[in-house]
């Protein structure tokens, strides 16, 4: 059960990443381009979102374990520090240089882009750096 | 700021947001999972043991969302995506989301979506750092350079 619904779960934020826009890097920088023609339609797919995950999360934190009877991992940092604040401005300029965040990379990356699959492995080539230069700090 | 009306759309923006906002309510309340899509893909890099499956299995599903798409969708009902970044920006973007993201815990799904409506300060301050950053390149880019 656990695993249909991880895969149906992946399944409908593939077609609501495409279904919005998101996955056109055009319609992001759109987005993005606030002193030029400014395309508000990505406003409306946060709005969207989080009118509907609003209610799931005030559920969530009243229970103990999910509905499947498994565990609940809500995040427990409240942290607002330099890394997060300086990691954030990092994604947030490789963002609005490709007109690509992580989701749609991915989907983009599967329907067949090249453009989408040289991001995504640079991505990834990213995180690796970041997980290597972490263990060398922490041992 | 002048209103690009010819790109608007707003409908299928809402339509599409809500179901990334289903995804992200099934994912909690079934699986115990914040929907982040930088965490789940980088908790693979390695995974700890025990840890992959779950984040496969939501990949898979993800991958396979663009078949499914063109079996739903009339053929005109998608514009073809455009890209204007060259290979080598695509590069530096790339490297900068995957090290940005890592290190700042989450991304337009994790921080964005799941974090604002859980409400959480944090996610906050990270979904406006990301926001304004993206802001700033996309007026660097193409009011300056």
């Amino acid at each position: 059960m656990q695993r249909i619904s991880e895969f149906v779960v992946g399944l409908l934020f593939g077609l609501g990443l495409m279904l919005s826009g998101m996955t056109d890097p055009s319609k992001v920088i759109g987005f993005l381009d606030l002193f030029g023609q400014w395309d508000p339609s990505l406003a409306f797919v946060m709005g969207g979102a989080i009118a509907v995950a609003f209610f799931a999360f005030a559920l969530a934190k009243k229970r103990t374990t999910n509905f499947l009877g498994g565990a609940l991992h809500l995040p427990k940092s409240t942290q607002i520090d330099k890394r997060l604040v300086l990691g954030n401005v990092m994604f947030g300029a490789g963002w609005g240089l490709a007109g690509f965040c992580p989701g749609p990379a991915l989907v983009s990356m599967a329907a067949g882009q090249d453009k989408a699959l040289v991001f995504v492995l640079a991505m990834v080539f990213g995180m690796i750096v970041y997980e290597l230069i972490q263990r060398r700090k922490t041992p | 700021m002048a209103i690009d009306w010819t790109h608007f759309t707003p409908w299928a923006s809402l339509s599409g947001g809500v179901l990334l906002g289903v995804a992200s309510a099934l994912f909690i309340l079934l699986n115990g999972r914040i929907l982040g899509i930088s965490g789940i893909l980088g908790g693979l890099l390695p995974a700890k043991t025990g840890d992959a499956s779950w984040r496969l299995t939501f990949l898979l599903g993800l991958f396979v969302s663009p078949l499914v798409m063109k079996v739903l969708a009339p053929t005109d009902f998608l514009h073809a995506p455009r890209i204007d970044a060259d290979m080598a920006m695509v590069v530096v973007a790339g490297l900068l989301v995957g090290v940005g993201t890592r290190y700042g815990s989450g991304c337009t799904s994790g921080h964005g979506v799941c974090g604002l409506s859980r409400l959480s300060p944090r996610s906050m301050v990270a979904t406006a750092a990301f926001m304004a950053a993206g802001f700033v390149t996309v007026f660097v880019l193409k009011h300056i350079v």
